[in-house]
């Protein structure tokens, strides 16, 4: 089944539909959960109204952890089976989910300020946040700077499997140490602790951060294809124009 | 082995050779990597620590006390199993109050936390004020349950 997907011309065709679909899915949840996050839902008893940032924080930042395991899976698919279109989806990724964790860090520090007192804290949650975005330029610098494609890939998912070592740091850093950050309070064990009137903005706005992934991965795995058809055009009309091979 | 096996075997074996370096190292760093001291942490060390340190806790419940007209406070740090004195001069966070989690960063004086920062720790309960209220109404409320738990 997965290798019948593999030719890129017919990926490229069965994937077209879907960006207009999962784009207007993504418009419609964002203007549910933006209205539920910041019109139709409680202060809280604590943080008052600045708790309307986590709405867009926490799914931010969920997205950040997701990312980073799809990119890192993909790579891991594309070094050892070598299939065609894992490199595509692990480099389209990257840039997705290195913006999320860039909107999980600034909506942090901004909620921050107010609640904690402080922009920043080298806690461990902050500063393994901070490590998955390096990681993420990290991967996107290799693309960027290795010339040769399937050099690149190569090392690109070394570097992307290093790193999800970091993965279960970032998530289990609140519990393992001390952290001014504070533990999960829906993925956790006895359920989660927020109130259910503050569950549907988190979860609209979860959605409609991974439709918008959605249509913006099969958005940039086409173009990616595309650009690789039209440099393999080129090369094939100099062969015919000049006659010979170029190196 | 196939050159399939092999590639995963390599891929396999890097992360098991990072992870466990990273464990390693994570291990080895031990409490240096937490953010803060418990009282109980500190009551625990040989020695008291010199230079800057950060303390974490619930501000115990009737121990603040505000001094030189409101511009400095003095509060105790408490987790479960031991207290910690706390002199700070400065802006306090707007969810400082007694019950609170705080982390708050100075020098240990003879016992007592000389403290240049103070931060407030949020719990990772969220809830509206009418549920809190009507929690506390119904006796069900945990004072400094919500909150941090050491």
């Amino acid at each position: 089944m997965v290798t019948e997907y593999a030719n890129p011309e017919k990926f490229s065709r069965l994937a077209r539909p879907f960006i207009p679909a999962l784009g207007a899915m993504s418009v419609l949840l964002f203007t549910a959960g933006l209205y539920y996050a910041l019109f139709n839902s409680p202060a809280d008893y604590q943080q008052g109204e600045t708790v309307r940032i986590m709405y867009v924080h926490v799914p931010a930042a969920w997205m950040a952890l997701f990312c980073y395991a799809a990119m890192a899976g993909a790579s891991a698919a594309g070094f050892i089976w070598k299939h065609p279109l894992a490199d595509v989806a692990a480099k389209a990724t990257a840039p997705i989910g290195a913006v999320f964790t860039a909107l999980a860090l600034v909506t942090g520090s901004l909620w921050g300020k107010p609640m904690w007192g402080t922009w920043w804290a080298w806690d461990a949650r902050l500063t393994s946040v901070l490590i998955l975005f390096f990681l993420y330029l990290g991967y996107i610098a290799i693309w960027e700077t290795v010339e040769e494609r399937a050099r690149a890939a190569r090392l690109a998912a070394i570097v992307a499997i290093v790193g999800a070592v970091n993965l279960p740091v970032v998530k289990f850093s609140v519990d393992w140490w001390n952290s001014l950050h504070q533990p999960a309070s829906v993925f956790r064990a006895g359920g989660p602790t927020i109130h259910e009137s503050m569950r549907p903005p988190l979860f609209f706005m979860a959605f409609a951060y991974m439709t918008t992934y959605g249509a913006l991965l099969l958005v940039s795995m086409r173009a990616e294809l595309a650009a690789r058809r039209l440099a393999r055009l080129e090369t094939l009309a100099t062969e015919k124009i000049s006659g010979v091979r170029p190196e | 082995m196939t050159r399939k096996q092999k590639r995963l075997a390599l891929l396999a074996g890097v992360f098991a050779v990072a992870a466990g370096g990273v464990a390693l190292v994570l291990t080895a760093l031990g409490q240096s990597v937490a953010y803060f001291y418990t009282p109980a942490d500190l009551s625990r060390l040989a020695a008291p620590p010199s230079g800057l340190i950060r303390l974490g806790g619930l501000v115990e419940a009737g121990s603040v006390e505000y001094a030189e007209g409101g511009a400095a406070v003095r509060f105790v740090v408490i987790d479960e199993f031991a207290r910690t004195p706390v002199f700070y001069r400065g802006p306090l966070p707007d969810l400082f109050r007694e019950g609170q989690g705080v982390v708050t960063q100075g020098r240990l004086v003879d016992g007592r936390l000389e403290a240049s920062e103070v931060l407030a720790k949020h719990d990772e309960t969220y809830m509206p004020k009418e549920v809190a209220d009507a929690l506390k109404e119904q006796g069900r409320w945990k004072e400094e349950g919500g909150a941090y738990k050491p």
